[in-house]
């Protein structure tokens, strides 16, 4: 039962990973008890799962996860969000007001409007149905203030870092709230707009390099240098 | 144009551009250049230069095209005004709409499509230059175009066409060739699978110039594989050795 790559090595769709005893993980699909790679993508191995972690890809969404969506449509009955992903969410008034929803009294444009950007959670998806969210929960609700970036959805976990490493290093560097959504989009909030501009360099930079080696290491320097400069510029 | 050649093969055995009868002309093939597309490629192969953007999956318009089992693929072939010696109309030919489906077929195939019911994926295609076998470059750039855009796939798509100039069976046809050679061959070809996807011909050929075309057509296909995914790794690979040195 050989395999043909060795870890952290890039494959691109068609790609024969790996044969015989292997399980086949994500991003790859079996043909003639073959496993072969349907992403461009690193590989990876954890015990017999074979995987291919992508280089690019879309959201798909997944019941419980927390997004950042954008409000594209508000209906007679709810709003439509816009989740960077191939399905558009809905989201009903009776999950955004505290009270029974009377569409004769509310006015949806004044609770949520066009452009809009909300903190999500989705409360079902499925093959047959587009996703729902809710935000009633505490986090969750419209964004008033920070900035966006938008990175590929499957490096968000990279973001995240081992046991969150990456992510406390970034806000313990810059002092700004981050929050991730797991269709890839993030939010900073910060201070002052240098910190939020700073954690956000940080960030593009983890998206662009996530396939390399020794990278928390390269981030802590770059935050590290940047901060020390700042901190010059205020002495002056 | 200038005057037609007499003869397509000199006494040498090389073509009017000098190749032997079993060589490719020079590809280059590039990848996510369209910034503004979830997914694109470039190639230039001979004089052929040829974009490919794909958009999606994304929601489907209008609605009741959506398919409630699988991804729709929509392919648009269109070749600019200035990519011909005379001006071509920019409105879709009989040609162009044939070939867009002939695109579509040939990279169906190679799509996951039932991933992602209720959606659907674009794939542009604008011919900048043309120099015959614009269909088999269309399909090598869209394929790596589907690639960069993270669609899973089973395999890339590549094509490439043999033909019969004067009386050899020829690697890579060019435009003079195409025209005034006898019979035209494109493949595409899902290498890894050893899967053909699309397969025509056109003109008169015996049985075995037919098999010995195919197989020529075949070999090209897998050079350009080689170099298909050589261009998808390069983006992430030059990142690498900069970052890691």
């Amino acid at each position: 039962m050989p395999t043909f790559f060795e870890p952290k090595q890039v494959v691109t769709p068609g790609d024969l990973i790996a044969e015989g005893e292997y399980i086949a993980g994500e991003n790859t699909y079996v043909e003639d008890k073959k496993i072969y790679a349907s992403r461009t993508g690193l590989v990876e191995y954890d015990n017999k799962h074979v995987n291919v972690v992508a280089l690019k890809a879309f959201y798909i969404p997944r019941v419980g996860d927390t997004v950042i969506g954008t409000v594209v449509e508000v209906g007679f009955n709810g709003w439509t969000i816009d989740l960077n992903s191939p399905y558009q969410a809905f989201l009903r008034p009776s999950d955004v007001l505290s009270r029974p929803f009377k569409p004769q009294k509310d006015e949806l444009s004044q609770v949520l409007d066009l452009g809009d950007l909300i903190v999500a959670k989705v409360t079902s998806y499925d093959r047959t149905h587009d996703p729902q969210l809710t935000v009633a929960e505490p986090g969750l609700g419209k964004i008033t203030r920070g900035q966006i970036v938008k990175v590929t959805p499957t490096k968000v976990p990279r973001i995240i870092g081992r046991k969150g490493s990456m992510i406390s290093m970034i806000k313990e560097h810059t002092g700004c709230q981050i929050i991730l959504g797991l269709n890839g989009v993030i939010l900073i909030t910060g201070r002052t707009l240098e910190d939020e501009q700073l954690a956000l360099t940080a960030i593009r930079k983890i998206e662009e390099e996530s396939h390399t080696s020794g990278l928390t290491d390269r981030i802590t320097q770059m935050l590290k240098e940047e901060k020390s400069k700042e901190e010059e510029k205020k002495d002056e | 144009m200038s005057e037609k050649p007499e003869k397509l093969i000199d006494k040498k055995g090389l073509r009017l551009d000098g190749r032997k009868p079993d060589q490719l002309r020079p590809i280059k093939l590039e990848v996510g250049i369209i910034p503004n597309a979830d997914g694109s490629a470039y190639i230039e192969h001979g004089k052929n230069k040829i974009w490919a953007g794909v958009y999606g999956p994304r929601e489907v318009h209008p609605k009741h095209l959506a398919l409630q089992d699988r991804t729709v693929l929509k392919c648009r072939y269109h070749m600019a005004p200035f990519s011909v010696q005379e001006r071509k109309s920019p409105a879709p030919s009989r040609r162009e709409i044939e070939l867009s489906k002939v695109i579509r077929e040939s990279l169906e195939p190679s799509i996951f499509l039932e991933y992602y019911p209720r959606t659907m994926i674009d794939v542009f295609i604008e011919v900048l230059q043309a120099d015959g076998g614009t269909r088999c470059a269309s399909i090598t750039a869209a394929s790596l175009a589907l690639a960069d855009a993270g669609i899973p796939m089973r395999d890339l798509v590549v094509a490439c066409a043999a033909g019969k100039a004067d009386d050899t069976i020829v690697l890579d046809l060019m435009d003079e060739e195409d025209k005034l050679g006898k019979a035209d061959v494109p493949v595409a070809l899902m290498p890894n699978l050893n899967a053909v996807t699309l397969l025509q011909m056109d003109g008169k050929l015996t049985h075995e110039e037919f098999e010995s075309a195919v197989n020529l057509a075949i070999d090209g296909c897998r050079k350009i594989y080689d170099m298909q995914k050589e261009a998808l790794k390069a983006k992430y690979v030059n990142i690498k050795e900069e970052a890691e040195e």
